[in-house]
């Protein structure tokens, strides 16, 4: 039998606070076990925690961006477990009232475009981080009570191709947003995976199993595959599927039960007491959404719009919002977008692969190539040259028009100078000029080029060709 | 939680249930006692139930007061040795607790 896929996403998303939910401890990364911390977040009796009102913010702004509608009253509830990676045996998140519902992602699968639904974006604190010894377990709790945003997708996905695309439209958007850093290597973006089968055709939803906390795209998309091949396995032995919690085993491919997780599930939320409602006047929310920066897909139409590029361009410079500032500045600093977007598309982003960096570890400033972009433009310097002159900018800074100078590398545009060359190597090549004359024409690009051998690159070609011409009549 | 409407099954505390999700070792004995002790409690409870809060709003809180927030700065916490001298068991520079299963 063929079945239907269904997958719902539960992305974790770090804000970029500098300090934690309800207490002032660092929320740096790296640091060593156990020195970010304090008697809030340890838990301690009698220690009350606080809100960060910038991680409210944060997460408001990220609401607005994905459409949700904001939430004018909120509020914290305890969600209590056993587990020891939370000092205080229950976790501070929100339970029935969110600070943001609705909402929904943009995807485009195969060309195919699809509009995932959001349930509800909340805030809630982090958890500590086990380690696992021999004969016990450690506990670090650096990472206890960093903010964490939780987004939750309705089961609109209906392939790990689909939940692949939808995180990375949506760390876009909260790049875009500027709520986080969203670096996986860091684990600001994790991602628990809800898959569900039914007999193709059928409408009542499977029994769901949970993957828990994937901390990478591939890793979701690979989980997903794997997933769905057990519970297909399991419904065609005739077997039904149990509602649990996995995790993924990324080097045997499979999908596997986590014991530890099995009673977990009886969370008897309730409001935490120890702190106050959020309530959020209308005016505060439309002076945090007058702050939102454009969308990408919004700033994909505008750059077709506004600068004429193809679509395509559009879209590879605004997939990253740092290329796409870039790019905008170079453009008004070149006072030429398509030339802007050329440089920025091929030298750039070339340059930027090969050496595995980001746009901003490049030395070469915006400013440096639109001047660069305007030397070639007005032909102070030619093509090769500025690809050269590109080249030592990215690696070491610069103005252009130091390098060229230093360098002796100004395209010659005295046709006194031309002339002389010109001259020079029409005698020493008698028989092409012949040849030219016979009416080979390959022959003039033959001469041109020994002219720019002679002057070493310098001459501008154009005027090199049009003197040619002008003497081979 | 627990739907307070529906009475019954819903609002009893399971003793075992409870114990063994937070790994309590009780006897028999204890579990009857704490059974028991906590029937009592919530029955206690029960009374409000025989309040009329249909005109009432749920609230979140006793006090009103709403909208404390902190900036969002950096202080210093606890010395790792203080932290860790807190706890019954740590290893080097880690709380150290029962093996995990994952
Ligand atoms: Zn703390």
């Amino acid at each position: 039998m063929n079945y239907d896929v269904t997958i719902g996403l539960e992305v974790h998303v770090q804000l970029k606070t500098r300090s934690k939910m309800f207490c002032s401890c660092s929320t740096a990364f790296g640091a060593e076990p156990n020195t970010q911390v304090c008697p809030v977040c340890l838990g301690y009796p009698g220690a009350l925690p606080v809100m960060n009102g910038e991680a409210i913010r944060y997460t408001v702004m990220a609401g607005l961006m994905l459409g949700c509608k904001i939430s004018a009253y909120s509020k914290f509830d305890r969600k209590n477990y056993f587990y020891p990676d939370m000092p205080k045996n229950y976790q501070i998140s929100q339970y029935d009232m969110p600070l943001c519902l609705g909402g929904s992602v943009d995807i485009d699968v195969g060309g195919q475009a699809k509009t995932i639904r959001l349930t509800r974006i909340h805030l809630e604190e982090d958890v500590g981080k086990n380690m696992h010894f021999a004969r016990t377990s450690g506990v670090d709790f650096n990472r206890a009570g960093v903010p964490l945003m939780e987004i939750v997708s309705e089961p609109d996905l209906t392939s790990p191709e689909e939940a692949q695309a939808y995180l990375v439209a949506l760390k876009q958007i909260l790049l875009y947003a500027g709520v986080s850093e969203c670096n996986l290597e860091q684990g600001n973006l994790r991602c628990d995976v809800n898959c569900s089968l039914r007999p193709r055709g059928t409408t009542p939803l499977g029994t769901k199993a949970e993957i828990k906390n994937m901390n990478t795209f591939k890793g979701v998309f690979h989980a997903a595959h794997a997933e769905i091949r057990r519970q297909t396995e399991l419904l065609a032995a005739g077997e039904k599927i149990r509602q649990e919690t996995l995790r993924y085993d990324p080097d045997l491919d499979i999908t596997v039960p986590m014991r530890s997780k099995e009673y977990a599930h009886d969370y008897r939320y309730f409001p935490e007491p120890d702190l106050l409602p959020v309530v959020l006047a209308p005016e505060t929310i439309q002076a945090w959404a007058d702050q939102l920066p454009e969308l990408p897909r919004q700033r994909r139409e505008r750059f077709v719009r506004e600068y004429g590029l193809p679509e395509y361009d559009a879209q590879v410079l605004v997939a990253d919002k740092v290329v796409a500032d870039y790019f905008e500045e170079t453009a008004r600093q070149a006072g030429n977008p398509k030339a802007a977007s050329n440089w920025v598309m091929t030298e750039m982003l070339r340059q930027l692969a090969a050496q595995e960096l980001e746009i901003g570890q490049a030395k070469i400033t915006p400013r440096a190539l639109g001047e660069l972009i305007r030397m070639a433009e007005s032909q102070t310097i030619n093509s090769n040259t500025a690809r050269q002159v590109f080249g030592i900018l990215f690696a070491e800074g610069g103005e252009p028009a130091q390098i060229v100078k230093e360098r002796g590398w100004g395209q010659v545009s005295d046709s006194g100078v031309l002339e002389a060359a010109v001259d020079q190597v029409l005698a020493a090549n008698a028989k092409s000029a012949a040849d030219y004359r016979a009416g080979k024409k390959p022959a003039l690009q033959f001469l041109v080029g020994q002219v720019m051998k002679v002057t070493r690159g310098k001459a501008n070609p154009a005027m090199v060709q049009a003197m040619l011409e002008q003497k081979l009549v | 939680m627990a739907d307070s409407k529906t009475g019954g099954a819903a609002d009893a505390i399971d003793v075992a249930y409870v114990a063994r999700l937070a790994r309590l070792q009780l006897s028999t004995e204890e579990i009857e006692t704490f059974q028991r002790q906590l029937n009592s409690i919530v029955d206690y409870f029960k009374a409000i139930r025989e309040v009329d809060v249909d005109t009432v709003q749920p609230m979140a809180h006793a006090v009103r007061v709403q909208n404390i927030f902190r900036a969002d700065e950096v202080r210093p916490g606890l010395d790792r040795e203080l932290a860790l001298a807190n706890a019954p068991v740590h290893l080097d520079d880690q709380f150290s607790v029962p093996k995990i299963v994952e």
